[in-house]
Parts: structure tokens; sequence; C-alpha cells
């Protein structure tokens, strides 16, 4: 097992290092100096210190080396734009309340979505099952920048406890959660639901039944907790469509989370906070799909003893 | 039984060459038929169908029925709601609505298909080459494909979208189906792969035990029904996640070029008059999005139970 | 003896996409205490459906008790509802499966697995149900059993698997045993070694087996009685001596034919059985066997035949038995 936890380790790094070097590659691509686009003439001079100082005048070989350097000691470096914050500030500014967002969206998730394909399946079509199918087919459907619209439009403005936007206390977390959390609670009930009903015909399902125990008993120790590993399986891709989502939640509810200013170091072209954020992010979400990894490992048996090479 | 009456001739043995087998009693369905039989009784997957269709042609048609040019701009008519004239309303620069969202499907669409095509055709090339290579070369070439796959995949898109856009006026078609299309192939080479191997392991089977089958033989009658079905599936579900991301990064403002509308960007505008109470700019958009992505879906999802042959009585 | 189990005129159909398959067509045999009684039969002629019902382990639906009774002890099994067939199941009935590779939760230890069934049915705590555990791993020889109960069914070798299997059954000590194909899936060697110790259990523990397999070689030495079924019907029972000795059923015979036996000549070929049992989404009307038997008479197609005895305890379904067949096959022959 230590093998392939190591392989997988491995592998992250090596992925990570392939997004650190796509992003260099990128960014050091774009056409004209970075500086170039801003709307004020910057003097030869100031321009020349300019580059100096973000390392722009060396050979490109020693600026990737150097940024390696850097990310290795996670230092992300200066932002082009904002003169008083470092991308690392501006990350450790930004990251908490994103995590935050994330965090509560995929505890929803997780919560409400393998409960409500359980009992899909269980009442296999059967109304439940077509309401919660009914369910999950929208919520795989809309996407969550159009669900966040219109809960702001129906719930926000009319429900006056509940703020159209801003953070700071848990009822601003409310509805972008929630917006959140509708696609991958989705997309948990589905996957649970099929697995659920595969589980379910199972033989070992059969041996709980002649062993006399109650129904109930049935389902949650052998069906369910069987059914519930592909979802654990696809947590990893989860946490990072979670990100994605973000971008759009953060922009539509005024959120202070790193997807907004990831999306306006975009605009704004700051190349710094653009690498740092990216690499940042790639490194969070390859270190979630090796955490899923591993925990999955040791939650299935199976998985373990293939792994080990028997 | 007592009230029968037995005769001789009743108890004269049954002569084999005389008694033909009943006549078979389960109809035998061709393969495809049989799938679009099972897919036909799944009404959620029809519907998606049928919604597809009426999509598919009003995006086609829909742009040049109310009479206005989507870029024409007409400043005394900013902001009307849906009328007889304006069946959907006007935006913030007085443009017709109903052209804008139909053109916007038709780009949403068209970039959804391109890229579940390219997909595909990477899939199937890189997925085919690696079948066919010595396993050493195979075993690299997949781990290639895994670390790509692991790249979290919004984030190149974005990045690309940034450094061959120009700033400000967005992202060109070609951009943003490309960017799509650097990690989306992964599945659909894992697939073809699989197939290839398989297909390999019978040629290996048939030399050995020469059964004398042709190559076409098995291609025709196995490999391509098997896989036929999976990749058509996984094509079906990658054309909403295009959509998807597609319009997600319209949203955030990275989208298409300007003033071409895709059904993200005017929901992007929309969202930018909603506070003002014109929730029917991001109303239209929304709903045409969500109901590109509930047809794609449920018809993905009927396809997968149509094909899967375990569903089968 | 008294009867343990009696099943009368039972019927189970299912129904499907196509229409109502009949499985079981009205069958009637009974398990008396601490005797082995073999169904026997190819796979789909409704014998595991048969043990199945007993249980109450078919989904229904699709499946449904058409027609009959299921009497365990007096009781009427298809008149319970699931609690108190909960009552029954791992208690008074248990049943072990043909695959013991798939019949274990994957990700539970064994332990908990057979503790899982000792504590529904017996008052002891935790601790004891451990031991208990542990005792009937002994009991089915699963060495090391202090060890073997933390670990989970991937770590056994089906033989193993097939032992715990028979210890979580044996754990509440029921009546009735149904095997459902045991064997099957396993190697030739251990086969013998499984039922083997299904009769060592038998004999300290008194439990009457239902012994389910497509393979009468399996039976000869472990069942008193061999009941035959084809197409959700009974062709024949008698003693395994009657039915090994003198079998009156040409299907019968037909699955002696294709067993193989050490007193058999080499050059002696097995006989595999030609063509397939008919389709029970329309049953025929008269024998099921009329298609593949070759003693088939004109009056076979249409007309189901009687029961007739050829001993107290041996009977057979078969036109043959008539005497106007015998009449005619004597006619022929002159």
């Amino acid at each position: 097992m230590a093998k392939y936890i190591l392989k997988r380790f491995a592998l992250g790094i090596v992925t990570i290092w392939a997004v650190i070097t796509i992003t260099f590659i990128l960014m050091h691509s774009v056409p004209g100096n970075p500086f170039a686009t801003e709307s004020r003439k910057i003097p030869p001079n100031i321009m020349e210190n300019l580059m100096k100082k973000y390392g722009l005048d060396k050979p490109k070989s020693e600026q990737y080396i150097m940024y390696l350097k850097n990310i290795a000691k996670f230092d992300f470096g200066e932002s082009m734009k904002s003169d008083s914050e470092t991308v690392n500030q501006i990350i450790a500014r930004g990251f908490p309340v994103s995590a935050r967002l994330g965090l509560q969206s995929i505890l929803i998730a997780l919560i409400f979505g393998p409960a409500l394909g359980a009992i899909a399946a269980l009442y296999q079509n059967k109304i439940p099952d077509y309401v919660a199918m009914i369910i999950s087919i929208i919520g795989v459907s809309v996407p969550s920048f159009v669900l966040g619209s219109f809960l702001i439009q129906f719930v926000a403005t009319k429900v006056e406890w509940i703020p159209i936007g801003g953070w700071g206390e848990f009822r601003h977390t409310l509805l972008p959660s929630f917006a959140l959390a509708v696609m991958p609670l989705a997309r948990f009930s589905r996957l649970m639901r099929s697995s659920m009903l595969e589980i379910l015909g199972q033989d070992y399902i059969k041996t709980a039944k002649s062993k006399g125990i109650s129904k109930f008993a049935v389902i949650m120790k052998h069906a369910v907790r069987n059914a519930i590993l592909p979802i654990i399986s696809i947590l990893g891709t989860t946490v990072s469509d979670l990100v994605v989502g973000s971008f759009v939640i953060e922009k539509i509810f005024g959120i202070p989370g790193l997807g907004q200013f990831f999306t306006t170091s975009v605009f704004n072209r700051d190349y710094t906070l653009i690498m740092g954020v990216t690499v940042f992010y790639a490194l969070v979400l390859i270190s979630a799909m090796l955490l899923v990894d591993i925990a999955y490992m040791l939650i299935d048996p199976r998985i373990r003893l293939t792994k080990e090479g028997h | 039984m007592s009230d029968m009456t037995y005769t001789k001739d009743m108890f004269q043995k049954v002569k084999r060459e005389s008694y033909h087998a009943d006549e078979i009693k389960r109809p035998t369905i061709k393969y495809w038929a049989d799938v679009w039989r099972r897919l036909k009784m799944n009404k959620l997957a029809m519907t998606g169908l049928f919604i597809l269709i009426i999509m598919g042609i009003m995006s086609i048609i829909g742009p040049h029925l109310s009479g206005f040019d989507y870029k024409e701009q007409d400043y005394s008519q900013v902001n009307i709601r849906p009328n007889s004239t304006y069946w959907f309303g006007t935006d913030e620069l007085g443009r017709d609505l109903f052209s804008r969202a139909w053109l916007g499907t038709r780009y949403s669409l068209l970039i959804g298909i391109a890229a579940a095509l390219i997909d595909f055709g990477i899939g199937v090339i890189y997925g085919g080459i690696a079948g066919i290579s010595s396993r050493k070369v195979d075993a690299i070439m997949m781990r290639i494909a895994e670390v790509i796959y692991s790249i979290p995949y919004m984030l190149v898109v974005v990045l690309i979208s940034v450094v061959f856009s120009t700033a400000g006026s967005g992202t060109s078609m070609f951009v943003l189906i490309f960017a799509m299309t650097i990690t989306g192939w992964v599945p659909m080479a894992n697939l073809v792969r699989g197939q290839v191997l398989q297909l390999r392991e019978f040629e290996y089977s048939m030399a050995s035990e020469s059964l004398g089958a042709s190559k076409g033989w098995i291609l025709r009658k196995h490999i391509i029904p098997n896989s036929f079905g999976p990749i058509l599936v996984n094509v079906t579900l990658t054309i909403p996640r295009a959509i998807f991301s597609e319009a997600t990064l319209s949203f955030m403002g990275l989208g298409l070029q300007l003033p071409k509308p895709s059904l993200g960007t005017l929901a992007n505008d929309g969202l930018a008059v909603m506070p003002i109470g014109l929730f029917y700019q991001i109303l239209i958009p929304s709903i045409l999005i969500s109901l590109i992505m509930f047809s794609f879906n449920v018809l993905g999802d009927g396809l997968r139970d149509a094909l899967d042959p375990r569903l089968r009585k | 003896m008294g009867k343990l189990l009696e099943v009368k005129d039972l019927a189970v159909s299912f129904q499907t996409y196509f229409g109502e398959v009949e499985a079981v067509r009205g069958v009637s045999f009974h398990v008396d205490k601490g005797e082995t009684v073999a169904l026997v039969g190819e796979s789909g002629c409704g014998k595991s459906v048969t043990a199945n019902s007993i249980m109450q382990l078919l989904p229904m639906p699709p499946a449904f008790y058409k027609n009959g009774q299921i009497l365990f002890e007096g009781e009427d099994i298809v008149k319970k509802s699931d609690k108190e067939m909960q009552k029954i199941r791992g208690n008074k009935i248990s049943m072990i499966f043909q695959d013991p590779m798939t019949s274990l939760n994957p990700t539970m230890k064994i332990g908990k697995q057979i503790i899982e069934g000792i504590l529904k049915h017996q008052k002891l705590s935790r601790h004891e149900a451990k031991k208990k555990a542990i005792e009937m791993l002994e009991l089915v020889s699963v060495p090391q059993p202090e060890k073997r109960i933390n670990q989970y069914p991937h770590e056994f070798s089906g033989g193993m698997r097939q032992r715990v299997m028979i210890a979580l059954a044996m754990v509440s000590n029921p009546e009735l045993l149904i095997a459902d194909e045991p064997t099957t899936a396993l190697d030739v060697t251990v086969q013998a070694q499984i039922l083997d110790l299904m009769k060592q259990i038998q004999d300290k523990l008194g439990t009457a087996i239902i012994l389910i397999t497509h393979d009468l070689g399996v039976v000869a030495d472990i069942s008193d009685r061999v009941i035959v079924m084809y197409a959700g019907k009974i062709m024949e029972e008698g003693t395994t001596d009657e039915i090994f000795k003198n079998p009156k059923h040409p299907y019968t015979r037909k699955l002696l034919g294709s067993v193989p036996r050490l007193d058999m000549d080499r050059n002696e070929s097995l006989h595999s059985i030609e063509g397939t049992p008919p389709d029970l989404y329309r049953p025929p009307k008269g024998c099921p066997f009329f298609d593949r038997c070759d003693k088939a008479m004109v009056i076979c197609k249409d007309h189901m035949p009687n029961k007739e005895y050829h001993s107290d305890s041996h009977y057979s379904y078969c036109w043959l038995n008539h005497p106007m067949a015998k009449a005619a096959d004597e006619g022929s022959e002159i």
C-alpha cells in the first residue's frame, strides 16, 4: 500500500510540475510586455526598473528555474498590479473565504446527495424515485450561475434576513453554499442511485437478509456502506468542479474569495497573480485528489489488496 | 383427467424428423433496432431528443425570424420587455434578444459539438496508438494522459483564454474549443485503447486457434458494436460539459468575442441588469442553456441504459 | 419423524416486461426433521426459486407467490410478514449460496458478519457473541479463528469462504439449512470437503438440509431423498437409491447419464442432454420435457402426465408409466 501511495504522490508532483510549466510557458508567450496594456504611459527608465523587479530582464530559462525555486518555498512573488500585497498575502486573504464556501457546499452535497440517491434506489420506479431523479436531473442541468441569480431574484430579494450578497456572517453563506452545492448534490444522488441498485442485487445482500437482520440494518450496514464508495472516488474531481463553480458564485454574490481575485487578475492581466493562483489551485486540487485516493483505499479493503500488487 | 379417453394413437412414438421445434417464441430483434426500441420507451430521453431537435432547428432559423439583426443597436428601444414586436425583449443597447438568444444557442451547440468531435478525434488517435504500441510505450502514453487529466481543467481553459484573447473583446471560438479539448480527450482515449486491446486479444486467439474468422468480421461483429455504444454515450455527455464550460467562461467574461453572443455572455449581460429589475434578460438564456443541458443529459442517460446489455430482458 | 417443512402446490411467477414467467408451477414435497433432500435439475428449472421462496428471499416484485403453501412447523411462510420472517431467517431456516466469492460483504470483517446474526437471534453480549463466532469457525475447521475473525473476505480462499458461510448459517442452530449449489463454484477437491463438512455438522446438530444442485454426482453420498425438477415442475421423486438404481423418468435417466461414474468404461462417453429447456414465458401444455425426450409420444405434447407411484416413496410424472404406453411399446417390438 505504501508503494501505491508513494506512486500516487509522485504522480501528483509530476502533475503540479506540469501545471507550473504550462502556466509559465503560457504566461510568457503572451505577446508584448505585461505592463504595456496599462493605460498610462510608463517612462522607459521606470519600465526598466519594473522589468528588473520582476526578473523579466533575465533569460527565460533562468526565470523558469527561479520560479520553480520560489514555488518550492511557497513564494508566489509579488502582484504586478497591487503595490501593497504579495500574491501570498492575497491568497491568504481570499482562500479561507473560498474554502469555507467550498466546504459548506460539499458538506450539504454529501449529506443530502447520497441520501436522495439511496431513497430513489430503494423505491425504484416509484414516486420517491421519480421525485429524486427529477431533482437531480434539474440539479445537473441548471448551471450554478443560473441557480445563483435565480436565488437572488426569488429568495434574497424577498426574504429580508437573507442578504443579496456580501460576506461575513453565517446568513451570507446560505444562498451561495446552496447554489454551489446543487450540482455535486445532484451528481452524488445519481451515482448513489445506480451504485445502490447494483449493490442491492449483490449476493451478499441476500446473505445479510438470510441472517434475519432487519431491513434497515441490511440497507444501512451492507448496502449503503458499499454503495457510497464510488461517491468517495469522485470526491476529488468534485472538488475541482467546486472551484470552477466558486469563480461564478463568488462573482454573483460578491464574495471576496480567491475566485474573485483570480477573475480580477485575469482581467487586469496581473500575470504573477494569475500564475500564483493557478499553481495554488493546482496544489490544492491535486492534494485533495491524493487524499481522496488514500481515504478510499483505507475504506475499501479490496483496493488495499489489489494496489499492494497481489 | 379421468374423463379423458386414451387411444392407441396417442401412445405412438413421435418421429423426430417430422417434428420441428415450435416457432421461435421470443422475437429476436437486431441489436440497434433493439437499442432504439428501448430508447423509444424511455420517455425522458425522447423528450430530450425532441427538445434538441427543436432547438437545433431554431438555432438555424431563429435568428432570421424576428426581422431584427442580432447586432443592430437601436437606442430608442433599450431594455424593452418581451412584447409582440420584440418577442424576447431588447437589451441595454436595444438589440433584439430573440435573434441573439437563438444565435447564442447556435454558438453554444456548435462549441459543444465541435469540442466533443475533437475529443473524439484525438481520443481515437491517441487511444488507438497506445493500444497498438508496445507495452512500454502504451504505459508511458497512458501515464502522460493520466497527468494531463489530473490537471484542473478549467484553470487551463482560463489560462489559454487569457493568453489568446485580446484584452476586453473576449476569445475567438476556435481558441475556446481548443482550450476545452486540452484535457477532455483523455476519457475517450482510455475507451478506445481498451477496445483496441480487446481487438488484439481477439486477433491473438484467432491466430492461435485459427478459427478462420477474418479481421473485418471481428471488427464488424464484435469491436464496432461493442465500442460504438460507450463512445456514443461519451460523446453525448461531453457535449453538455463543453457547453457548460463555455457558458461558465462567458459568464465570467472570458467567453466569445463580442459582439457574437453565446448563452453564457447573454446571461452575463442579463446579470448586470438584474438589480434594476430586468430579470427577463437573464431568464431567457438561463432557460435555454438549462434545456440544452437537460436534454443532452437525459439523452445520454437513456442511451447508456438502452445500450446496457445487463438491463436486457 | 415429523414433517419439518411441507411445500404444497407452490407456484411462483415473475412479472417481466414481456409478460409473466412461470418459474415454479405447482410443486409439492416435504422435508422431515434431520434428513437431507436434494433438489436436482438444470439451471432455470425452478429449484433455486423454490428454495428462495422458502426463505421469502425473492425480490417482490417482480416475483410473486401465485398459489400454494409453504408450511414450516405447521405455519404458512407465504402468509408471513417481513417482521415475522426475520425471526425465522438465520434462526430456524438458514441458507448458503452458490458463490462464496460474492456472498460475503467485501468491506466487512467476517467476524462482524457472523456476530451480526448471533446478536439478532440470541441473547448474548457482544463479547459472548464473538466467542461464539470463534467457536463456529472452529466447528467448520477454519484454522486460527481468533485471527481470521478480523480479516476481510478477500483474504480467504473460495473453500474457506464457503466454510465461513456455513458457520454464519449455523450460528443459531437452525432446523433447516438450504444449500443453494454450495459446491458449484468450488474446485473438485474442495467440493468434497465442503459436502463432508455439511454432513458432519448435520450429524452433530441434527439439521435438515435441502441441497440444491444441478449435479447428481454431488447428491449420492449426502442425500436421503432426491427430487428431480424440470421447467418449474417435479418430474420424479424417490429415495436416493431408487433414483440412482431405478430411475423412471427419461429426464432423470438423462441426468444420470451425464454424471461420470467410476465403474464406467473408458470408451463409454458421457451423454449431455441435447436441446434447451422450454421458455417459461409460455410454458408447454403437456410434458415440458417433450421437446428433448427420445421416448416422446403423441400424447406427451399436449397432455401433462399424472403422478404415478412406483413405491411409497417413489413417484414420477410420465406417460410411459401408462399401461397403454407399455402395450404400444411391446406392440412395436413384435
